[in-house]
């Protein structure tokens, strides 16, 4: 990929996102930032690119190792712990007795 | 384009594409558990790609795989344990610590290629590509640091480890701020000019810019500044793709940057708070208490809680109005018990959320609907102002400036303007207080001098424990 078609996936990935959320009710912020939160632990997929090419060197596999542990806690957590909120909503709309 | 790469782009395609629909889906409360698990889904589809295409052109050894294995099983594992076991109280602390770990991974993987150049940099020597690599490793590890320390710092101020110290309010915090800001530059300029060992210095600076500038933020503006470093944490995943050619990854760090700004700009609008004041203005108590004459009460009624549950009990219409306190004094199974005995008595029963209600933006939604609160009861306060008049008593428990009339009344007052609760057209209004200490702004509430206004003093779940024991006594909710 040249730089500059990078930066035009960029681009548009920006305008992408500020498009996405335009009005969202007030008992959703808690739940979409923590949602949002485990999306932007997608640099797990930078850490497993660097632990593949680290060919043998040990400390670029250490580095790797340990940022995937960081962005795999940022992505599982992130998204149980949002699973977690919005069972909350779903519950008591659909159990009523 | 042979077949591993075809595939990788339709895996990477569909991947962004149900990234996106996660995303929109999430702000709509119909589909939003939906959403949050397609996201999950397209998360777990892109590793899939990922790993697939390395097995099918150079293969993955078996040191690899044993580094990513215990990578993600450690931290895969310690994430879902901390989110089962979180209490509800505490999500906004947990979603800044998820927050730093995200920012710690992008600033790690960006100080790897920088210390070992990995092999797909080396083929292309040329200079403008070295170039753009340095600079994408130095926004990687300037946003990667900054997310990680400010979302600790953050962290640690809402658990309450750390207090805000007096003279991170002084004026000469943006000196030192500026001073970090100018040395990281120094350092990025250095590093492009080929000295690699500044990377170090860049890295203590950013780290050191991150705290600095949170540190003077207080407890109640923190939701702000979580959702900016969440969307800081996108930046940082966005610099990342292009330090290792990931388009994928930088289109999801952009969409989730991009979505934590504006996610952040309504927040603010809630509060009332441009985002430059929250950032720059430091504690908002420490800046009224010198700016407002905060006026004295005069008119203040206390008020025993066998008062309010005799009043309580001759009502019709209830409307409860939950705050920070609440979620504080972790009142809010307490409060339900409450209610249903209310309810139980044929009394209707209606919570007031305002949008900043709780620890958190929607935070408040979450508590009530833990203590299976039902979802009909909460009124947002758009809703629930024009029932004020006709109600016959509020309880007030644990907020403070989201029902100050200061508001509406008084052009001079710093929340001038904020979207208030009108509680104080109902008939009697009860508001349940440890003490006369102001709401975080530093503002004295007018609400408290008015003669319909009655204060119960106390911790809110002793109060509110204490309450269903008057209940009790005068025979309420038992049939």
């Amino acid at each position: 990929m040249s730089f500059i078609s990078l930066l035009w996936v960029l681009l548009l990935g920006s305008l992408l996102g500020l498009e996405l959320i335009g009005k969202v009710p007030p008992t959703l912020h808690t739940p979409l930032m923590s949602g949002a939160n485990a999306i932007s632990g997608i640099t797990m997929l930078a850490a497993l690119t660097l632990i593949v090419k680290a060919e043998g060197n040990l400390p670029l596999l250490i580095i790797g190792s340990v940022s995937l542990g960081f962005a795999l806690f940022n992505v599982v957590g992130g998204f149980f712990v949002t699973d977690r909120m919005l069972a909350m909503f779903s519950r008591k709309s659909s159990n009523k007795k | 384009m042979n077949l591993p790469v075809i595939i990788k782009f339709i895996i990477d395609l569909l991947a962004v594409l149900l990234l996106a629909l996660g995303i929109k889906g999430l702000s709509k409360v119909k589909s939003a558990r939906d959403a949050n698990r397609l996201a999950a889904f397209a998360m777990s589809l892109s590793v899939i790609g990922l790993l697939s295409y390395y097995l099918g052109t150079s293969g993955v050894t078996i040191q690899s795989w044993i580094w990513i294995i215990i990578g993600s099983i450690i931290g895969s594992l310690l994430g879902a344990i901390l989110a089962k076991k979180v209490p509800m109280t505490s999500m906004p602390e947990t979603v800044a610590l998820f927050n730093g770990c995200g920012g710690m991974s992008s600033l790690l993987v960006a100080l790897g290629v920088a210390i070992f150049p990995i092999s797909n940099s080396l083929e292309n020597v040329d200079f403008f590509k070295s170039l753009i690599n340095e600079v994408s490793i130095s926004v990687s590890i300037f946003v990667g640091a900054i997310t990680f320390t400010g979302s600790i710092v953050a962290m640690a101020k809402l658990q309450g480890w750390l207090s805000t110290p007096g003279w991170t309010q002084s004026k000469g915090r943006h000196f030192v701020n500026i001073v970090f800001a100018v040395a990281s530059l120094i350092a990025f300029f250095d590093l492009i000019n080929g000295n690699t060992s500044s990377i170090w210095l860049l890295v203590v600076v950013s780290s050191l810019l991150g705290i600095g500038v949170t540190l003077p933020i207080g407890g109640a503006d923190m939701p702000v500044v979580i959702s900016l470093l969440n969307s800081y944490s996108g930046i940082a995943a966005a610099a990342a793709g292009f330090v290792v050619d990931s388009q994928l990854l930088i289109v999801a760090g952009a969409m989730v940057g991009a979505a934590g700004l504006i996610l952040t700009q309504v927040m603010c609008k809630g509060m009332n708070r441009s985002l430059v004041s929250v950032l720059f203005g430091g504690s908002l108590s420490a800046q009224s208490a010198t700016s407002s004459g905060s006026g004295e009460y005069t008119n203040i009624t206390s008020c025993s809680v066998e008062e309010c549950a005799l009043t309580l009990e001759a009502a019709n219409k209830v409307i409860i109005v939950p705050g920070y306190g609440l979620a504080v004094a972790q009142a809010q199974h307490t409060l339900r018990e409450v209610t249903k005995k209310l309810e139980q008595n044929g009394i209707e029963v209606v919570y007031a959320i305002h949008p900043v209600a709780g620890r958190m933006p929607g935070h408040m939604n979450v508590l009530l609907a833990e203590a299976d609160v039902p979802y009909e009861q909460l009124k947002e306060m758009d809703v629930v102002n024009p029932d004020f008049p006709a109600t016959d008593v509020v309880l007030v428990l644990g907020a403070n400036d989201v029902v100050n009339p200061q508001a509406k009344n008084d052009s001079s007052s710093p929340l001038y303007g904020m979207p208030v609760l009108d509680v104080q057209e109902a008939r009697t209004v009860f508001v349940i207080k440890r003490g006369m200490s102001a709401g975080y702004s530093g503002i004295k509430n007018d609400l408290f001098d008015l003669p319909n206004t009655s204060m119960v003093f106390g911790d809110a779940k002793k109060v509110l424990n204490d309450l269903i024991g008057e209940l009790k006594d005068l025979g309420v909710g038992e049939k």
